[in-house]
């Protein structure tokens, strides 16, 4: 039996004047599960992105987080929904404590239950130690690391990660990888990662390629490599984007 | 995890025990807190900022004034019961200053924010727009009242003294005025596509605002010299607030000046909604269509 359905996007378009960013959106995304969303630049990931947390208005088509609909229940659905954006979003000139109880604050959080779950996230990333110091102080790595810790402090069902390994060095970029990919498995949590790089792909993943606003493959590796009838992701998001530059 | 790609991690707690009712008081009341907290520690960290907005109606006060007292003969008028010195006339008009310029900061503040994406983690949480808005308006208002104490603090030790029982009066004034103000900065952010833009704010809203009001000259002064000047000035909101802020700081209450700052503060935060709001506002134009 399949997990529950976390993430579900149907017939999602979206336009910028004139152009198209989506074009008939569709999938779905199970608890559990990583799903990378790999597209060039100007795919469309990022408004994707933006439609799924409410900033933009969805209009044509309908987008469900743990059954909730984003349009309608906003603030249920939101309630289950951890991001990590593709900028910072880190305030620079407070501690790194002081951001994440800015965050618990905003979800509603006792003190108490704020500290607790702050201790345990940034033990596991361990920051716990650096939690004193300003963000301004922290190199990138560290900065993904807090802002991967404040999207899980009020347990999401849902994590989104726009692009967050762009601009880090090969360990902190592998290091991030594997967390995220482990507290899909241990946590039972939806991931959806949107990136560009080939490599933060595991076999095991879920994978959406989106090109210009479509959608063109959506499957596990192993089918994406099928259907485009290639041996390596690399290939098959060559086939598949038509010689796009990653 | 350690920096070395590979490092075990414990990952050990579930993941489904959220916050039990996200929709009950205590949840506004924490993240209202939480969002005038940030505000406030961000203001008196940034030394900075807390010197430059007392400079400017200090230079105003100790310059200005002193060189215009000569120059400006004033009436008695209410609330005044004698004749006054101009400085103790644009006092409350530059405690509207303070809350002007940090109405437009604030505003300026929310374009940054927005370009930057920090913007972003306030508008994904689980909290109506509206109510993310007016918090985001009550912490930059506690910000202003903070200021306007800290100058008129430093304009009692210059001289300028009211009753006692006007420091308090004031302070429920100081926070409608500031609501009134910070909410017309709301709404011109909402407006505002990129931080370039912010210079036009300032030229063709926070001047003409400031000029044609009653925070450098009475009413009546202006209309010896300008009836067009005088009905602007008349139906400024800006002047209503400073109306209402002086006639406080003598334990008076200006009825008329309260109302049309109230409404005021009530039609630009509606606005400022809708503005903000993904499927009506600007944000939408912002985001596509």
């Amino acid at each position: 039996m399949k997990p529950p359905i976390a993430l579900s996007v149907e017939n999602l378009s979206f336009s910028y004047g004139g152009k198209k960013a989506l074009d008939h959106v569709n999938f779905k995304i199970h608890s559990g599960e990583c799903t990378l969303l790999l597209g060039p630049n100007g795919a469309g990931k990022s408004t994707l992105f933006s439609l799924i947390t409410r900033l933009y208005d969805t209009r044509d088509g309908h987008i469900e987080l743990c059954g909730f609909d984003v349009k309608r229940k906003t603030r249920k659905a939101l309630a289950k929904l951890g991001v990590v954006f593709q900028q910072t979003t880190l305030d620079m000139d407070l501690t790194v404590m002081q951001n994440l109880r800015y965050h618990t604050a905003l979800h509603g959080m006792g003190r108490r239950l704020a500290n607790q779950r702050i201790q345990q996230e940034l033990e596991r990333l361990s920051m716990y130690e650096r939690r004193f110091e300003k963000i301004r102080q922290l190199n990138g790595g560290h900065r993904r690391r807090v802002e991967i810790a404040r999207a899980l402090l009020h347990k999401p069902s849902v994590l989104l990660l726009d692009e967050p390994t762009v601009g880090l060095d090969v360990p902190s970029r592998l290091a991030i990888v594997e967390y995220v990919h482990q507290l899909a498995d241990d946590e039972n949590l939806a991931v959806l990662w949107s990136s560009h790089l080939i490599d933060e792909i595991y076999p095991d993943d879920h994978l959406i390629v989106l090109h210009k606003g479509r959608i063109k493959a959506n499957g596990a590796v192993a089918e994406v490599l099928k259907i485009t009838n290639t041996a390596m992701i690399k290939d098959a998001f060559y086939t598949l984007t038509q010689g796009d530059q990653t | 995890m350690t920096n070395q790609p590979g490092a075990h991690l414990h990952l050990t707690e579930g993941r489904r025990a959220g916050p039990s009712c996200v929709n009950n008081m205590l949840h506004y009341w924490r993240a209202m807190w939480g969002i005038i907290g940030r505000e406030l520690w961000r203001f008196v960290t940034q030394r900075e900022r807390f010197i430059s907005a007392l400079v400017r109606p200090l230079v105003w006060l100790f310059v200005f004034a002193a060189g215009f007292r000569a120059a400006l003969g004033l009436a008695i008028t209410p609330p005044y019961e004698t004749y006054i010195l101009y400085e103790v006339y644009i006092t409350p008009g530059l405690c509207g200053m303070i809350q002007l310029f940090n109405g437009m900061q604030s505003s300026l503040s929310m374009v940054y924010d927005r370009e930057m994406g920090s913007m972003r983690i306030l508008m994904v949480c689980p909290l109506p727009r509206w109510f993310l808005l007016l918090s985001k308006l009550f912490a930059g208002t506690a910000v202003s009242v903070l200021q306007v104490y800290v100058f008129l603090a430093i304009a009692w030790f210059y001289g300028i003294k009211v009753p006692w029982q006007g420091y308090l009066w004031v302070l429920p004034a100081l926070m409608l005025s500031g609501l009134m103000l910070g909410a017309l900065g709301l709404l011109l952010s909402s407006f505002i596509k990129q931080l370039e833009n912010f210079a036009g704010v300032m030229n063709f809203v926070i001047f003409p605002m400031f000029f044609m009001s009653t925070a450098l000259y009475p009413l009546w002064k202006l209309k010896e010299s300008s009836m067009l000047l005088y009905n602007l000035a008349k139906y400024d909101p800006f002047s209503q607030a400073i109306e209402l802020i002086r006639f406080s700081l003598y334990g008076q209450f200006n009825q008329h000046a309260f109302i049309y700052t109230l409404v005021a503060f009530i039609v630009f935060m509606t606005f400022a909604i809708i503005g903000y709001n993904p499927s009506k506002g600007m944000m939408m134009k912002k985001g596509g269509s």
